[in-house]
């Protein structure tokens, strides 16, 4: 008789039961939907030879190859080896890091999300955990690639110190603001409410004479999920300044969630039983360091 | 009205973007270097991105304006030409 298949090794190497009888599937390890014309390539080969010649790509920015066969489970992990891919991860781990293009490309991004997803990856990327988490890095507040809806969702933000100088009291700041935060005085200095500015950088993009100094800085949104539940991720610190923080914080959000999270619930959901005073507790520590 | 030598005027209020700063461009190209150029554009989407975009490309916005019936006049610096 046939052997017993174990279907969830299968998933957790990132072959997915397909509906049709022994077709799987087949995705792709990718970080923020960047891949090499190379890359793109080679696995349009690799669909040819193992799949019927589709490529699937997913709603987090990943790639599958469907209707690969069980008996060539090995022979295609090889021939990705060989030209630099490997299968992704499904089922109860670390999922696929989504980005959009961030401040390479982008002239809106206040970050370099590719390099934070990058390192994200490194740091998580197919971690076991008692449900999927995932992250999301999006470069500035247009939000393209919608942060509340993740685990961890990260923002690219501006902190912003008006420079008197190079000022020329012409108000395009004041009518940029969506927060209403910034005011022109009548001697045309300019005065920002920071309890009301949430870091978004719109005031410096739009000034003509660079008229500020800017900072970079990371809004964090924790507990978001966007499946058969819709929970909006949210915010309990500042933007964090730098990097080293920034891995502080979600090594304290993944901890947290996988020591307090029962087997098969996500973040927002866990947060919903237990509520989450303890949890942004250990969050804002993490942050003061 | 401010007190600048004026080399050109544009009116940018009749189109929308990107056309608002590809005319801008066009006009400041028949200027030399430090002449002054008016711009008559909208609030919203021109406001954020005209000025912004002629500081990208090297000149200088000298003042702004506001008409305060939902137009602006800009006054832009022609910058030094980029290409050799």
């Amino acid at each position: 008789m046939a052997e017993k298949i174990d279907y969830a090794t299968l998933k957790r190497g990132g072959f997915m039961r397909q509906k049709q009888k022994n077709r799987f599937s087949l995705r792709l390890h990718s970080v923020g939907g960047a891949f090499s014309s190379d890359d793109i390539r080679n696995i349009g080969d690799i669909a040819d030879r193992y799949g019927n010649g589709t490529v699937h790509f997913t709603a987090r920015q990943g790639v599958e190859i469907p209707f690969v066969k069980l008996e060539d489970v090995e022979n295609i992990r090889a021939d990705l080896a060989r030209v630099g891919l490997r299968p992704g991860v499904c089922g109860p781990r670390v999922r696929t890091v989504t980005a959009c293009q961030g401040s390479t490309v982008c002239p809106s991004a206040n970050i370099d999300t590719q390099d934070i997803a990058r390192k994200i990856d490194e740091r998580y990327y197919g971690m076991e955990l008692p449900h999927k988490f995932k992250f999301g890095v999006t470069g500035c507040h247009n939000n393209c690639l919608k942060a509340e809806e993740n685990d961890v969702g990260i923002k690219g933000s501006c902190r912003v110190k008006w420079k008197e100088d190079p000022c020329i009291s012409c108000g395009i700041c004041v009518t940029a603001c969506r927060e209403h935060a910034i005011e022109m005085t009548d001697d045309g200095k300019i005065a920002v409410d920071y309890a009301a500015c949430t870091s978004c950088g719109r005031c410096q993009r739009a000034c003509p004479t660079d008229g500020w100094e800017t900072h970079p800085a990371y809004t964090l949104t924790f507990g978001g999920q966007f499946g058969s539940t819709l929970i909006k991720g949210q915010e309990c610190i500042p933007p964090i300044d730098d990097e080293e923080t920034l891995f502080r914080v979600t090594d304290a959000a993944v901890g947290y969630f996988k020591d307090h999270a029962n087997k098969g619930e996500r973040m927002g959901k866990m947060l919903a039983r237990i509520g989450r005073d303890e949890f942004e507790e250990t969050i804002k520590e993490a942050y003061r360091g | 009205m401010a007190d600048f030598n004026v080399a050109d005027k544009v009116d940018i209020t009749d189109v929308v973007c990107p056309v608002t700063f590809v005319k801008t461009k066009i006009a400041l190209e028949e200027l030399d270097e430090g002449q002054i150029l008016q711009v008559h554009l909208a609030e919203g989407e021109p406001l954020q991105n005209v000025p912004r975009s002629c500081k990208e490309e090297g000149h200088r916005v000298l003042k702004l304006e506001n008409n305060g019936d939902g137009t602006f006049e800009m006054y832009v610096a022609k910058g030094p030409d980029d290409e050799a």
